[in-house]
């Protein structure tokens, strides 16, 4: 594992280009910015073509001998196929107004990190190949062959984009760089081009139903074991059905809100919720995992690991799904899931049994966010709330990429947060809602060996966090992603230490007064709760709740 | 390098038809049969790239949402940043076409002691953008002046707007200025930015210069090397209503129009090849064009393939024993 | 989704659009019309070639403009008389002395929209 530099190292960062063109491929690999290739076994049990042992550092990737012809036709048939790629190869004048807006290139300054350039890596080899002029002018015109460098050149760049789409939203064509780099990486994966990261919990999920690759047993033994858990804090014993038929809704959520921390305390959230209200809800081990790598990974392999939840609800008979807190797995419910395995006409357009919210939005789909559901919930007054409960927490949000740009899940949350916690402070505008910033962990890059990178991506949010940490004492960073939760612990620990990363639900869990509970002395991480807050520190709290509050209504 | 091929070749092709008119007399060849050559290929070349790109599906709806998406009642919808409905995702594209919203949000970022990481709004490009677009866009119709017979009133308004301020003889257009402002700025920006630099191609330098290269025959024509326009609005009249005029009426129309025509000329033959075509893209881009409604109406994909999935089945298969051993409910026992 | 009809649609008022001056011709039937200026008969020659009046005319009054209102100099020497008065009022419509089957054929022609008259009549028997 390479050693990562240290903060003060790595803020040395210098934007200005260097003096070789870009159409040079030569990539270095240097040890930190990039992911392991995935196990031929992995390739294997999925089907996928050209299974082989590789390494990334590898000198001979030992590619196939017509890799060329392969990558050519996979370009070809996806051209065809989607009319975005076919028009952000065309339609780019290389403005530049998306430059500065990647988080890896404001945290790395390498150039191929510039949107317009990650498209061009591409592009080039696309106006070789496809276009008239390219045919004619060949270098002049832009155009570059497709050699073994340029495809290592693209794996190294399209393993550095976390398809968070925020380029996009600056873009005058709305070009996308995430359609683009999930174009690049399916064409990779047809020569057996693959990080482990993405494949083996693609793999995990197809086998077991989850990421983690955790069997049906474990999965129940997780649930009962927090429920136990929450019985410590809360003194209330719920019930958390699994597999259950004929339940009224199915709840899915991010494998790892039942096996990694800080995600488990937003489980510990969600079962007190359910409880309270008197949820009839089950659990499935079958369809346990709410996130999809296979978007990660090509579409239809996201195809194949979203047909679960549809399945599934089928198969129990419930009239509709929510949905947990979890970033990609809503681009893909959002944006993919109805058209990949719809029509879902065996099921119920969404109705909350205890308001009689009719989810109008997701008539079709079926499936309702858990701050949708619960922001209906607040606001109808069902919920008993003791925001001071949450006192001790001074808090942030982070809008994930997904909920963001494909979806625009922008109240609700807030919704949530601001009637569960007194102590709330926004980051500056140009970092949040559909400008936020990415951890600089999705799209399968959050990996141990690529630390560096990580470090580099997630350096403007970090920055954002420090900003109001600094100036409102800001502890906690609220977020409603799973590989946010996962991945930007380390990152605040390097760049902002003393501030920490909970789920809403979490919050909400701390703030929930339920039936017959004890005294609720901790919550639920089991910190014990202020007893009495500094009464001062409790005034700049509230006043500085009502001006950002006020800026940003 | 590829800022040098782009201005040698913006040379070479002015000076193709001052000596193709001056010292070979080809006056037909340049004002007739390449013009209508120029116009065939850029209405094909159009209309086919449109068509190509349209024949390939939207497979998935991919909007990027920019504010908040349609929810509760108490929740207020930004129906233009993220629009649900087809007259909504009409008002984004509206303002993405017209006044290049996306562009509008352009910010620069630099990184200060600290660290911090500060974003400065930065509406320059925006600026000039629009700038130049619109200038551009007047420009293209006045010229309609010289097809259109009666001038039609909207052009003489059109004019009488742009020569509002009445300064210098000819009045001077304010488009004029702005057009050539603005490119020039656009392309100083290319060369000064070092990231724009570093971006660009000699596909990106090349349409500006040509784009340049146009105002300025036009501007030299109007204001310094005068020429017979009644000549050239013959010529216009003749070529739109497929009767061009003989040599005898083209000779008498100076070398600096020629020049002029076949920059237009080139223009309209590179257009379709090139990134010009953002001019039709625009329209096309499904993260703006269509409606974030995918969880409402089902979207279909015309070529939604047969994927291998894992079934409940085989997973109660390999997975019984442990299921029933953890009191989880199972199809066969 | 199929969007081809949309974007026919789109296509089709494109080419409308930049199409207009030729269905505006055919609407309007006049693309052939090539104005006739109607030229004086009392005299053959005008204070300049007439090539070079038909395409500079306008830097020509200007100038006369210039020299008569601000360096109160009325007169001047051409090919025609070695004592001209620099007047459009007085020298170039005494004999191009109807305006309308004169400057505004070309001008209406041209779609060209001078400013001389803001200031000056029209000698009377154009009127």
């Amino acid at each position: 594992m390479a050693k990562t530099p240290k903060p003060n190292e790595l803020i040395q960062i210098d934007l200005t280009p260097p003096s070789r063109d870009w159409e040079d491929p030569t990539v270095e690999f240097r040890p930190g910015t990039w992911n392991y290739a995935a196990d031929p076994e992995t390739l294997k049990y999925l089907d996928l073509p050209n299974p082989r042992k590789w390494q990334v550092s590898d000198e001979d990737w030992q590619l196939p001998e017509n890799w060329q012809q392969i990558i050519m036709e996979g370009f070809k048939d996806r051209l065809q196929r989607f009319r975005s790629f076919k028009v952000f190869m065309d339609v780019c004048v290389r403005c530049g107004a998306c430059a500065d807006k990647c988080h890896y290139y404001i945290g790395s300054g390498d150039p191929k990190n510039m949107p317009v350039l990650r498209a061009e890596l591409l592009r080039s080899v696309y106006r070789n190949d496809f276009t008239a002029m390219g045919k004619v002018f060949g270098k002049m015109a832009g155009g570059r062959e497709l050699t073994v460098d340029v495809l290592k050149e693209w794996f190294y760049y399209f393993y550095q984009c976390t398809e968070c789409r925020r380029c996009s939203v600056f873009c005058p064509y709305g070009i996308d760089t995430a359609e683009i780099t999930m174009m690049a990486r399916e064409m990779m994966n047809l020569i057996g081009l693959s990080i482990e990261w993405i494949l083996t919990p693609a793999s995990n999920c197809f086998r077991t139903g989850n990421h983690l690759g955790i069997q049906p047993h474990g999965f129940a033994d997780s649930i009962e074991f927090a429920v136990e858990e929450l019985e410590e804090v809360t003194g209330v014993k719920v019930d958390a059905p699994m597999n259950k038929k004929g339940a009224e809704i199915l709840f899915v959520a991010p494998s790892a809100d039942y096996f990694a921390s800080p995600h488990y305390y937003t489980l510990l959230g969600y079962l007190a919720l359910f409880h309270e209200i008197g949820l009839d809800y089950t659990w499935s081990s079958y369809a346990s995992e709410g996130g999809n790598f296979g978007l990660f990974h090509s579409n239809e392999m996201m195809k194949r690991l979203n047909s679960k939840i549809y399945a599934e609800a089928k198969r129990l008979g419930v009239k509709w799904i929510l949905g947990g807190e979890c970033g990609h797995m809503w681009r893909v419910l959002n944006q993919y899931m109805d058209t990949m395995n719809g029509p879902a006409d065996f099921l119920e357009v969404p109705k909350s049994p205890i308001t009689g919210t009719v989810f109008e939005n997701a008539r079709s789909t079926k499936m309702v966010h858990v701050t949708e559901f619960t922001s209906d919930l607040i606001k109808h007054g069902k919920l008993k709330l003791d925001p001071s409960r949450n006192d001790h927490w001074r808090v942030t949000f982070h809008d994930s990429c997904n909920p963001a740009r494909a979806m625009g899940l922008f109240e609700e949350p807030r919704y949530v947060i601001k009637n569960v916690a007194n102590n709330f402070f926004e980051m500056p505008e140009n970092t949040i809602r559909e400008q936020t910033f990415c951890c600089g962990s999705g799209a399968g890059l959050g990996t141990d060996e690529n630390m560096e990178m990580r470090m580099r991506g997630g350096l403007p949010r970090a920055n954002a966090v420090k900003y109001v940490h600094d100036k409102h004492d800001v502890n906690v960073l609220c977020c409603i992603c799973a590989i946010d939760k996962a991945t930007l612990p380390p990152l605040l620990e390097y760049w902002v230490p003393g501030v920490e990363v909970c789920g809403i639900h979490e919050l909400l869990g701390n703030a929930l007064v339920m039936k017959g509970e004890n005294d609720r002395s901790t919550d639920l991480r089991g910190t014990p709760i202020a007893e009495e807050a500094d009464p001062t520190e409790e005034a700049v709290g509230e006043s500085g709740t009502t001006k950002e509050g006020a800026k940003d209504e | 390098m590829k800022l040098v091929l782009s201005v040698l070749a913006i040379i070479v092709l002015a000076l193709v038809p001052w000596v193709g008119v001056s010292t070979m007399g080809l006056h037909t060849v340049f004002g007739v049969v390449l013009p209508y050559l120029a116009i065939a290929i850029f209405l094909v070349g159009f209309v086919w790239r449109i068509l190509d790109w349209a024949r390939s599906p939207v497979p998935f709806r991919i909007p990027t949402t920019c504010g908040q998406q349609k929810s509760h009642s108490w929740i207020k919808q930004d129906k233009v940043e993220n629009p649900h409905s087809f007259w909504s995702t009409v008002g984004r594209m509206l303002l993405e076409v017209l006044f290049f919203r996306s562009l509008f949000r352009n910010t620069k970022a630099g990184i200060k002691d600290g660290p911090r990481l500060v974003y400065d709004s930065s509406k320059w490009l925006w600026a000039l953008g629009m700038a130049f677009h619109y200038s551009f866009l007047v420009v293209f119709l006045r010229h309609f002046k010289y097809f259109a017979e009666p001038t039609p009133d909207w052009v003489l308004g059109l004019q009488w707007v742009d020569n509002f301020f009445q300064v210098g003889l000819p009045v001077i257009y304010l488009t004029d200025v702005l057009l050539i402002g603005a490119v020039s700025l656009l392309f100083i920006r290319r060369l000064w930015s070092p990231q724009v630099r570093y971006i660009s191609l000699a596909s990106d330098y090349f349409p500006l210069l040509l784009i340049l290269g146009v105002a300025v025959s036009g501007v030299w024509m109007r204001y310094f090397a005068k020429t017979d326009i009644l000549a050239v609005k013959q010529l216009g009249t003749g070529l739109i209503s497929f009767s061009p005029v003989g040599a005898d009426v083209l000779s008498g129309i100076g070398a600096v129009f020629f020049i002029h025509l076949f920059l237009v000329c080139c223009l309209f033959i590179y257009f379709p090849f090139s990134k010009l075509m953002h001019l039709g893209g625009v329209f096309l881009s499904p993260t703006r064009n269509l409606a974030n409604n995918s969880r409402m109406k089902r979207h279909i994909n015309p070529w939604n393939p047969e994927v291998k999935v894992h079934t409940y089945d085989e997973y109660e298969e390999e997975f019984r024993d442990v299921m029933k051993a953890a009191g989880l409910p199972v199809e066969k026992e | 989704m199929n969007d081809m009809p949309k974007i026919i649609i789109g296509l089709v008022i494109f080419l409308m659009l930049i199409g207009f001056p030729l269905w505006y011709n055919v609407a309007n039937d006049k693309a052939g019309y090539v104005p006739d200026m109607e030229l004086p008969d009392t005299a053959d020659q005008c204070v300049r070639d007439t090539e070079w009046m038909r395409t500079n005319h306008m830097d020509l009054l200007n100038d006369w403009r210039d020299l008569v209102v601000r360096d109160q100099q009325r007169f001047e020497a051409n090919q025609v008389s070695q004592q001209m008065e620099m007047s459009l009022s007085n020298t170039c419509m005494d004999c191009h002395d109807n305006k309308s089957t004169f400057c505004d054929r070309c001008h209406n022609y041209m779609g060209v929209q001078p400013y001389c008259w803001d200031c000056h009549l029209e000698p009377e028997e154009a009127i």
